[in-house]
């Protein structure tokens, strides 16, 4: 009676010592397998960071550099679209960009590492339709009160020169800023700020 | 002119060979060597990626043969941008067969194809030969459409191909080397350097292999552990069958 | 928690009781010999393969492109920058060959203990269906690379179908899709690799064992074990339960099979070009033929036979036509073979001898499909001598070794009714012996 105990005993032990180290080379297995989900060496390359060099970008300038297969904006701001930052708080969802996504150098007045030039994603928050800029010259379609900026033709979301929402749009957050750093002063690195400046 | 006449090195070398063809030589490259690999690297760069492509190979990826980022770009990228890309060549098709009659073939998994022996010999065993549209011949691949890319560095040969009969009736080539110019490495040296350059080609053909290798011992590690607890989970349960 | 369990348990039971009433049938209450020995493995190890490459294949997938243009590419693209795809590329390449080993190992073991004889004929009738499925699952996954190997193999056994007389070229046209093996080939070869074949498989897999199961499995005595039963259990006396003895045994054989099956992937998963062939390794090219084309080791008998086989009336029909007799005879071992006994071990020696011709042949054959035929040189006969002009289509030594082989490997089968009748057994114990 006591040996069949024993010998339970035993089977059990080894039962679950064999299950314990078969799941474990299984899951070793595995890794190769979830590995090979991930975005490849070819997709990393053609998502790697890009470089642009903005000494010819004039002043008021739009420029839309494709990154990660998305349209990044480029904008040379002058002291009149800078000034407008502060005029149209009041008519902003999200003033102080607190739900939005930017870097920490981009938590500012100017959603920027340096005022006179702003670099965003050119894609609206709503549903992904990248908007077109409307300056302050365009009072005639925009309103009376519109002192210049960006519009979603999808379903009519307006941003500020810091790709702020205004209320009333269908969009809920602030235009995205990605990673990005200063090489020099006229060459930006889109997708990474780890190096350079 | 004075190297022509003067220098003619006659260093002539017997390769006996079977009805078969040449004899391949053993590629005596080390895996491991990492410093081979980044000189064979850099040989590719410069003497074969004008015309031949490795296209499935990036060369970000050579940091493994212990090259930083910045090494690959300043020294080994002439026709890319980013590090990331892959190692196309410059050349394209087209040009490519007008120039040669065939398009240089892509050199990605050459060394998987011919293997590093066939690659060894033929990059040593060039020869000088009027009769073909570029003048050169090769004794492994004869009237191969490459021409002797490394040629300044072993300089130019000249091959003679004698057939003997042995009494059975059976024939065989003896073949004889000659130095007619010297390149501007020596035999041993030259040799040195296609060592290294097939090493990389090996490398560029897989470079996952080391690793390879290495996960395979772990592996059969774990499955021998694996072995002794299911043996030992077999032999508590048929105790009882007789 | 483990009344909670039990609970969860008991809800799905009561609402499925089948799941628990066929685990018990084919598990728990299924009784098997108890003297199975080595010859037993390969069955549930066949089974383990086939797991291994349908999971490694669903993850090839994702990455493969069966595009003409881009499927070599695409090939390189998983073993280079897919993280871990170089490891599901080897378990694949390595797999489709292991399975052949398994299958070919699983079928001797049914050819020397007779497990095709009554009443267990149609589980090898299911069994041969699934080396034919399997055969075909492996030509359809060998072109998909379109290294110059996948292309000119497919060309030839396409061009295979098209020496059938009458329907021959316009089968072919139809296989192909195109005048060539092309982009159209490739992708619908890749449609019936993936889904179609696989799916055929698992349900003769599934048939397979439920007709086994239904009538009992055989073991290396060939002693019907349920003609003697424990009067007071009803069970088998020579027999235990496959759960736990079986799942417990085949599992220590599936762990010696990885350490084998991984020794080859890590180490040299080419297997000097017979698992991955070199040619392979460069793109497909249909203005080059390489020099020697063989398809891969585990069809080479079949390509031996069918070498062997001179053409007749301009035509290779009859080598082709040889080569399917020499696949498709093995549906008729349970009604050729006319011995009172099962097992190779109360055998007489002329059935002894005869195995061990065919054992050899078929080696042979192997063997030289793997080579061209003047391997082996050739003979040193006068081109004007009578046998010169009227017998030796052919000098090479390795066609006529070959023919030989073919010979015996269909003497084997068709001369079967005759010596297995006639043949002296030893007398069969009424009980399993250990």
């Amino acid at each position: 009676m006591n040996e069949e105990k024993s010998i339970d005993r035993t089977r059990r032990n080894l039962v679950i010592a064999t299950s314990a180290a078969g799941g474990a080379a299984a899951l070793g297995a595995a890794v190769p397998f979830v590995m090979s989900m991930w975005p490849s060496e070819r997709a990393k390359a053609a998502g790697a960071p890009v470089e642009v060099d903005i000494s010819r970008m004039e002043p008021g300038e739009l420029r839309v550099i494709e990154w990660r297969g998305k349209p990044v904006w480029i904008v040379r701001r002058t002291k009149e679209m800078l000034d407008s930052l502060k005029a149209v708080e009041q008519r902003l969802t999200d003033p102080s960009s607190k739900s939005s996504s930017q870097p920490d150098y981009a938590k500012n007045e100017f959603r920027a590492r340096k005022p006179d030039v702003m670099v965003m994603e050119g894609v609206c928050t709503h549903l992904g339709c990248s908007p077109q800029l409307k300056t302050a010259a365009a009072r005639a379609e925009m309103g009376a009160d519109w002192a210049g900026g960006f519009y979603c033709p999808c379903h009519g979301s307006k941003f500020d020169y810091a790709g702020r929402v205004f209320r009333g749009a269908p969009a809920p957050l602030n235009l995205p800023v990605p990673q990005y750093t200063y090489l020099s002063d006229t060459t930006i690195l889109i997708g990474d700020d780890k190096k350079g400046a | 002119m004075r190297s022509l006449l003067a220098a003619l090195l006659v260093a002539p070398t017997l390769a006996l060979a079977a009805g078969g063809g040449y004899r391949l030589d053993p590629s005596p490259h080390d895996p491991y060597d990492l410093v081979s690999l980044q000189a064979g690297a850099r040989t590719f760069v410069n003497y074969c990626l004008n015309c031949h492509g490795a296209q499935y190979m990036r060369y970000n990826r050579l940091t493994e043969i212990g090259l930083t980022e910045a090494q690959i770009r300043d020294n080994l990228m002439f026709a890319a941008d980013k590090v990331g890309e892959t190692m196309r060549v410059a050349l394209n098709a087209k040009d490519g067969k007008d120039w040669f009659g065939v398009p240089p073939p892509d050199l990605s998994v050459i060394a998987r194809s011919r293997g590093a022996d066939w690659l060894y010999t033929y990059l040593r065993t060039f020869y000088r030969d009027p009769k073909t549209t570029h003048g050169w011949n090769n004794a492994v691949f004869p009237n191969a459409a490459m021409p002797h890319a490394l040629w300044t560095l072993q300089g130019v040969r000249s091959l003679d191909m004698v057939s003997r009969a042995d009494k059975a009736g059976h024939v065989s080539i003896d073949y004889q080397w000659s130095q007619i110019e010297p390149g501007l490495q020596s035999a041993v040296q030259y040799d040195a350097t296609v060592r290294d350059l097939v090493n990389f080609l090996v490398y560029v053909g897989e470079p996952g292999a080391n690793s390879r290798k290495r996960i395979g011992v772990i592996v059969l590690f774990v499955l021998g552990l694996l072995f002794v607890l299911a043996y030992a989970l077999k032999k508590a349960y048929w105790k009882d069958v007789h | 928690m483990a009344g909670r369990l039990m609970a969860l348990w008991n809800w799905f039971d009561s609402r499925m009781p089948t799941l628990a009433s066929e685990w018990r049938k084919h598990a728990a209450e299924y009784y098997a010999p108890k003297n199975f020995n080595f010859w037993y493995y390969f069955g549930s190890l066949a089974l383990l393969v086939l797991v291994i490459q349908i999971v490694s294949g669903i993850f090839l997938t994702m990455h493969y492109k069966p595009d003409a243009n881009l499927a070599f590419g695409s090939v390189e693209y998983i073993m280079r920058d897919v993280a871990g795809g170089w490891i599901i590329r080897y378990i694949h390449s390595t797999g489709a060959s292991a399975f052949f080993v398994v299958v070919y190992l699983h079928m001797f073991r049914g050819l020397i203990y007779g497990s095709y004889q009554r009443p267990r004929e149609l589980v090898w009738i299911f069994g041969v269906l699934i080396y034919l499925t399997l055969m075909g699952e492996a030509f359809f996954g060998y072109l998909l690379p379109w290294g110059q190997m996948s292309y000119w193999g497919a060309q030839v056994i396409v061009n295979l179908f098209g020496t059938i007389p009458f329907i021959g070229p316009d089968l072919a046209l139809w296989i192909r899709g195109d005048y060539v093996v092309g982009d159209a080939t490739l992708n619908r070869f890749f449609a019936l690799h993936v889904i179609a074949f696989p799916l055929v498989l698992l349900g003769l897999v599934v048939v397979h064992l439920l007709a086994l199961h239904d009538v009992g499995s055989s073991n290396p005595d060939g002693v019907e074990i349920k003609k003697t039963k424990d009067p007071k259990t009803g069970h088998p006396l020579d027999g235990i339960p496959f759960h736990p003895y079986y799942t417990v045994k085949d599992l220590v054989g599936a762990i010696v099979f990885l350490a084998v099956f991984c020794t080859v992937m890590f180490f040299t998963p080419e297997v000097g070009g017979y698992f991955l062939e070199y040619n392979n390794f460069i793109p497909a090219d249909p203005l080059k033929t390489p020099e020697h084309i063989a398809p891969v080791w585990y069809f080479t008998p079949y390509y031996t036979i069918l070498r062997a086989v001179p053409p007749l009336f301009d035509s290779q029909f009859p080598g082709v036509l040889a080569m399917g007799i020499a696949v498709m005879i093995l549906f008729f071992l349970p009604w050729l073979d006319r011995s009172p006994v099962r097992s190779i071990r109360y055998r007489g020696s002329v059935y002894k001898a005869w195995l061990t011709a065919f054992i050899i042949a078929f080696v042979v054959l192997g063997y030289l499909g793997t080579e061209p035929t003047t391997v082996w040189g050739q003979f040193a006969v006068r081109e004007d001598s009578f046998f010169g002009k009227y017998i030796l289509d052919t000098k090479d030594v390795a066609t006529w070794v070959g023919r030989l082989g073919t010979i015996v490997y269909f003497a084997f089968f068709f001369a079967m009714p005759w010596y297995t009748a006639r043949d002296k057994c030893l007398p069969v114990p009424a009980r399993v012996t250990v």
